[in-house]
């Protein structure tokens, strides 16, 4: 990864009106990297990838996509760079699958030997020829995710890609997602299915109320906020009363019934408690981390009303 | 240029799939032999061509169909790809907007010409066949220039059309308002204009603003064009009674349908490029 961002948005507002659908937006995204783009409906996310792919202009700030303005009379030559699956899109039924790739293809004067293998990577080969209004939920989000992948874009934007999939149609997607990663594209990724995202993404980009409220890794926001790891032990009677004994300050809770202990420590510190509590000598019968899910980080990014003095952006 | 001939495939491919253009042609040919063989029928033998009065007859049925045709094909476009999420994926590819609105148009220009000419050809040729005394030049002359006429008609509406389409953020809107266009520019606007005439009575306008005002309507400049084509049809059509300083030259006529498609055609370029996606 360089560190020319592909993405770079500085102080980026847009306004209808008088309300702020997006609030000054600092944020750049390199090169190969893969930042989630999260928050509630209404947050400002989709007018902010519609701001990234120069559809609608801000009303203040500065934007550079590749180095270059979205307003600028060339950016529609840059455009062949770029690959969108929009959050809904209805391909026309009477169309084939074959029919609509080679379309979108042709506009972005993308070689035809690709669209075959587009086929293949989205698993659609053998409904290449059949016409969209056979097409089940899953296969429109698939094909509308190889319309997206033409042309090897460099930058990949996808408007919640996963919502209503089965879990092997997410997995298709979210695999497709970690190759074009690989291959050195920038992702940029609208999510609301944040446990999933959890290990694919680099950063994170949390929105509230059309504002950034957190920018970094995962880890970096976890720790950040001060959320604990969770130690859940099932031992016997006596083990748990040492437990409790030698950790009071971890001491989170005690299940009499199931025989587990629990302890709460920072993420970073989980693996000094775990060999600490193995050193004790005690039998441990079943042992259960759990770390703090992305989902709760949002939530504790985002359920707070004053936004602005919540502002906590890392650089992670 | 190759993005819009991409865009051309797909809209024309679009609309022959959806049988649009089999449909119409097939009610236009309908329509205009029906038309043709009922309105020649009273004239026996008499020496007026059963052509001149087929293109007769048919410029006052093209004045209420086509209008209503192109409207239909291009009102729901723009905003119809905008409710289906394809207006947004487009804009993101390497075509500009103008780019988008020239080649919708040129597809279904395409796609209507193709039933205009079927259509009326098929018309033309029964009568061609089924006539007695055959056809004098002039008489396809008159017949081929309804045709072409027809298909700058159309394209006035498609333009219109798109202006619509842009313009408006969802499809019932635009349906509403294209009906409307439609009545207004093929009913209302002749309706108000002979009641401003026929309230006029101390005629402070004058003959030469009526006439202006009324050619301003493509509609009627359209019908102007065809019934005044030769002086079979100016006669059948009771335009033979217009005195000399009164008509207006075909260039003129020509003029007045050119800037009714190349305006809106402009100003639904215009307001796309300014339409929040």
């Amino acid at each position: 990864m360089d560190n020319i961002p592909t993405i770079r948005l500085d102080n980026i507002s847009k306004q209808y009106g008088k309300h702020f659908a997006v609030r000054d937006i600092d944020l750049a995204i390199g090169q190969g990297e893969c930042l989630a783009l999260v928050g509630h409906n209404g947050a400002g996310k989709t007018t902010l990838i519609k701001l990234v792919l120069g559809l609608i202009q801000p009303t203040n700030g500065q934007l550079s996509i590749m180095g270059n303005s979205p307003q600028h009379a060339n950016f529609n030559q840059l455009r062949k760079d770029i690959g969108f699956l929009p959050e809904q899109v209805l391909f026309q039924t009477n169309m084939t699958g074959r029919e609509i790739l080679t379309f979108y293809s042709r506009l972005k004067n993308a070689n035809k030997t690709e669209i075959e293998p587009l086929f293949e990577r989205v698993d659609l080969c053998d409904a290449a020829d059949d016409k969209i209004s056979t097409y089940s939920k899953g296969m429109r989000q698939r094909l509308g995710l190889a319309q997206a992948l033409i042309g090897q874009p460099k930058i990949l934007i996808l408007d919640e890609p996963t919502s209503g999939l089965d879990p092997l149609s997410r997995q298709t997607v979210y695999s497709i997602i970690d190759e074009v990663k690989n291959a050195g594209a920038t992702v940029f990724i609208s999510s609301h299915a944040l446990t999933e995202l959890d290990d694919r993404i680099d950063r994170v980009a949390i929105m509230n109320q059309g504002q950034l409220v957190a920018l970094g890794n995962v880890d970096a926001l976890r720790e950040n906020i001060g959320l604990k790891s969770i130690v859940k032990i099932r031992v016997n009677q006596a083990d748990a009363n040492k437990l409790i004994g030698h950790f009071p300050a971890f001491f989170d809770n005690r299940n009499e019934q199931k025989n587990t202990v629990s302890l709460a420590c920072n993420v970073k510190d989980k693996v000094h408690l775990l060999r600490d509590i193995l050193m004790l000598g005690i039998q441990l019968q079943n042992i259960e981390i759990d770390d703090p899910s992305l989902e709760q980080v949002f939530m504790k990014y985002t359920q707070h009303d004053e936004v602005t003095q919540k502002k906590a952006v890392l650089h992670g | 240029m190759d993005k819009v001939w991409t865009l051309i495939l797909k809209e024309s491919r679009d609309g022959l799939r959806n049988r649009w253009v089999v449909m119409i042609t097939l009610v236009m040919a309908l329509l205009a032999l029906t038309l043709s063989f009922l309105g020649s029928a009273p004239l026996g033998t008499t020496s007026v061509s059963p052509l001149a009065v087929t293109v007769v007859s048919l410029s006052s049925l093209s004045i209420f169909f086509i209008p209503l045709i192109a409207l239909l094909l291009a009102y729901d476009s723009i905003v119809g790809e905008a409710e289906r999420g394809t207006l947004t994926l487009l804009l993101v590819y390497p075509i500009s907007r103008n780019q988008i609105i020239i080649g919708k148009f040129i597809a279904h220009l395409f796609l209507l010409s193709i039933a205009i000419f079927l259509g009326y050809g098929a018309a033309g040729l029964a009568i061609a066949f089924s006539a007695e005394n055959g056809f004098l030049a002039h008489d396809w002359q008159s017949f081929i220039r309804l045709i072409l006429s027809s298909i700058v008609l159309g394209a006035v509406f498609l333009s219109v059309g798109y202006v619509i389409s842009a313009a408006v953020k969802d499809r019932s809107t635009a349906a509403a308002i294209a009906i409307g266009i439609w009545l207004v520019f093929v009913l209302l606007y002749d309706m108000g204009l002979l009641a401003i005439l026929a309230a006029d009575s101390e005629q402070i306008m004058s003959g030469e603003l009526v006439k202006w005002l009324m050619l301003i309507n493509p509609t009627d400049s359209y019908r102007m064009y065809n019934l005044t084509s030769s002086n079979e049809t100016a006669l059948l059509s009771g335009m033979a009674g217009l005195s000399a300083e009164h008509t207006v030259s075909n260039l003129m006529l020509g003029l007045i349908m050119a800037l009714w498609v190349v305006i809106p055609l402009g100003l639904a370029g215009f307001i796309l490029k300014r339409r929040q996606i």
